[in-house]
């Protein structure tokens, strides 16, 4: 297993990146520390250590099954680890429920999005959370918070939020998804295979959109099988490999020869350039 | 009334442009337009064929024949938007009317208001039950609704049968049988369809005028002006027809009392839809179920929450059925009127689908099938004509509703 070059990132830690110390950087928004995962006799998880620092992107890479899907679903309250423990601003935080992980600042966007096509922009973002005034919902109040997260996002391809969110386009959607998780006041946005479903120009957009996520102190961690995206757009890379985190750090220290030896084979001898 | 519908897709600069036009068209968004054409071509060819068609009497009766149409399709709406559909509502709303029936009968001598009390709590427990067995059994609404659409004839004929009156049992009791055949005064026909219209008008008005204040996209003042015009013009029209001396030996005119809680049911169902949590719930439910359970709706319970609104609507639609019979004998056909209750729905724009129309729209198909039936009628057509024009309106409609449902995904 390899072990990274000499770190320059402010906030990743000294030494190698999958050593199982107990402390537990204060920087890092999200630490996890020995988090396993069973499934009766499946050991999906096994002991993994990760830090989430805030205002970066993390792509978690790794091969079909290799527990990427399981790791963000511990973290997103949907699979409550069988060990294992999760700080969350360098407290001791358990996550039981989605609304828990909601109530803590992680939000996560899932590949399919869960948009309701026959609703607005509008209506989608504040599903289930809709503002009301003496019981009415406040269509006005809605309407304005979205044209301001939609700017704050930079999102200026839809011409209407009151379009139906059936008539957009694949990164739209993905979009509005994202502004969707953001505006929440969240801290932490899993996204689960951004551009799987997208074609260049889309992707390029979700990409620019994941970046402005962070320049604004968001920690967002990708999965993505697409290692051109990864090293487009992370600061961090974490592979895991056979349900062990096998190595993470800077992007640096990575390169796609390197990345893709870490995802067949949970090894690598090769250095980053 | 609904702001996804009445907002038309504004380009940023707030007009709307041609393409926009020809996308809402597209997905069905253009509403009410196609169904509104039509029922004037419909209403035109009868005119033509026979001129009492639009003579104040005939209308008048078009409307309460409309009526029970009207409400039997909002009923269905409530289901239809979630993507379900109740087979049983023809006949669960008889068999509340026949409760209250024989329950104002010499016998029982129950007062009025009590008597509808017990109507509607029959059909709305009828609609929790259904909606229960398919919601927490996870069975198919169209298996246990067709459960419903023989079981409850079953229990209607019981009922009607026990009574020992020869299969029918009249209306002997003024309230009830008023609510089709009497009539508000002249004036108060005057200041109820305009008080209504001026609600109407005065929450578009606000509504465009709060968007605007708040600096966001908004139509041109004129078509807010336009609607209200024409709201009010149709709004006179309604009283004048009502108001026209229809009687042959007497005197008779005013608006029937049907009509006014017609009006009362669609406002207070479109607050709903429209205008609360529910309502929006129970549009992303039929849309994306999975969606918004991920958002945190308790999908069960909207879910359920739309059976008993489908069961409190079917109970008023079967009291305004009974009233215009003058009784109500176990010879209803129950069958036949929720096939045109899910036809009108549709027929007005609801999508079979789920996720797509709006209480309107049962307004609106309700009025075509009724033109259909009494424009057929005066023209001395048969019945076997009534029933394949229905079915060719039903076909256009429901294929409109297909393509609509296909524009609306092909621009992913």
């Amino acid at each position: 297993m390899t072990t990274p070059g000499p770190t320059n990132g402010p906030s990743t830690r000294p030494g190698p990146a999958t050593a199982a110390g107990p402390g537990v950087d204060s920087s890092s928004l999200l630490s996890l520390r020995g988090i396993s995962k069973h499934f009766g006799a499946v050991e999906a998880l096994k002991h993994v250590d990760l830090d989430v620092p805030a205002g970066q992107v993390t792509a978690l890479i790794g091969d079909n099954g290799a527990g990427k899907s399981t790791l963000i679903k511990a973290i997103a309250g949907i699979y409550e680890p069988s060990g294992g423990e999760i700080f969350w601003e360098g407290r001791k935080v358990s996550i039981h429920t989605p609304r828990a992980a909601e109530e803590l600042g992680i939000a996560t966007v899932y590949q399919d999005l869960a948009l309701c096509d026959n609703l607005d922009i509008v209506e989608n973002m504040f599903l289930g959370h809709e503002k009301t005034r003496t019981g009415v919902l406040d269509e006005i109040a809605m309407e304005l918070r979205t044209k301001e997260v939609l700017a704050d996002l930079s999102v200026s391809t839809v011409s209407s939020v009151r379009q139906l969110v059936g008539s957009l386009s694949g990164g739209q959607r993905q979009a509005i998804a994202v502004a969707r998780a953001v505006m929440h006041e969240s801290k932490l946005v899993i996204m689960d295979e951004p551009t799987a479903a997208l074609g260049v120009s889309q992707t390029a957009q979700v990409l620019d959109l994941i970046k402005r996520l962070a320049a604004r102190g968001i920690a967002v961690i990708v999965i993505s099988h697409n290692l051109t995206d990864v090293f487009a757009v992370a600061d961090r890379i974490a592979v895991m490999y056979l349900g062990n985190l096998v190595s993470s750090g800077p992007v640096a220290n990575y390169d796609p020869a390197s990345a893709v030896d870490l995802i067949t084979t949970g090894e690598s001898s090769r250095t980053a350039a | 009334m609904s702001d996804a519908g009445s907002t038309p897709a504004a380009t940023s600069d707030g007009r709307t442009s041609a393409m926009g036009q020809f996308r809402r068209l597209r997905q069905g968004d253009l509403g009410l337009v196609p169904v509104l054409i039509g029922l004037l071509v419909l209403v035109i060819y009868f005119q033509v064929r026979n001129t009492v068609f639009l003579s104040a009497g005939n209308l008048t009766n078009l409307f309460i024949q409309a009526t029970i149409f009207i409400l039997l399709a909002m009923a269905e709406t409530w289901l239809l938007l979630l993507g379900e559909i109740d087979l049983s509502v023809g006949y669960v709303s008889a068999l509340g009317a026949t409760f209250a029936v024989i329950l104002l009968d010499q016998q029982f001598h129950w007062p009025w208001y009590a008597a509808i009390l017990v109507a509607i709590a029959t059909t709305t427990a009828i609609g929790t039950l259904q909606g229960f067995l398919i919601i927490k059994l996870r069975l198919p609404s169209f298996i246990v609704t067709l459960a419903g659409l023989l079981g409850w004839e079953g229990v209607l004929i019981f009922s009607i049968d026990r009574q020992g009156t020869g299969g029918t049992i009249p209306v002997q009791e003024k309230v009830l049988y008023d609510l089709v055949n009497a009539n508000l005064s002249p004036l108060a026909t005057w200041i109820f369809l305009m008080a209504s219209i001026a609600i109407f008008c005065w929450i578009i008005i606000r509504h465009d005028q709060s968007r605007r204040s708040s600096g966001l996209d908004s139509v041109a003042t004129w078509i807010t002006w336009a609607k209200v015009a024409a709201l009010i013009a149709s709004g006179i029209v309604l009283v004048l027809i009502f108001n026209t001396n229809r009687g042959s030996f007497t005197v008779l005119h005013g608006m029937p009392y049907a009509i006014p809680v017609d009006i009362v049911m669609l406002a207070g169902a479109s607050f709903i839809l429209t205008r609360t949590k529910a309502g929006r719930y129970i549009y992303a439910i039929g849309g994306n179920a999975e969606a918004a359970r991920r958002a945190g709706i308790n999908v069960d319970r909207y879910r359920l929450l739309a059976f008993i609104l489908t069961g409190v609507t079917a109970g008023v639609a079967g009291l305004l059925y009974a009233s215009r019979l003058g009784g109500i004998s176990d010879g209803v056909d129950g069958g036949n009127l929720v096939l045109l209750a899910v036809a009108s729905a549709v027929i007005g724009g609801t999508s079979l689908f789920g996720g797509r129309g709006k209480m309107v729209n049962a307004v609106i198909g309700g009025l075509v099938i009724a033109t259909i039936y009494n424009g057929m009628a005066l023209i001395d057509m048969s019945a076997a004509t009534q029933f394949i024009a229905t079915a060719i309106v039903l076909v256009v409609a429901v294929t409109m509703d297909s393509l609509a449902r296909r524009g609306s995904t092909v621009t992913r």
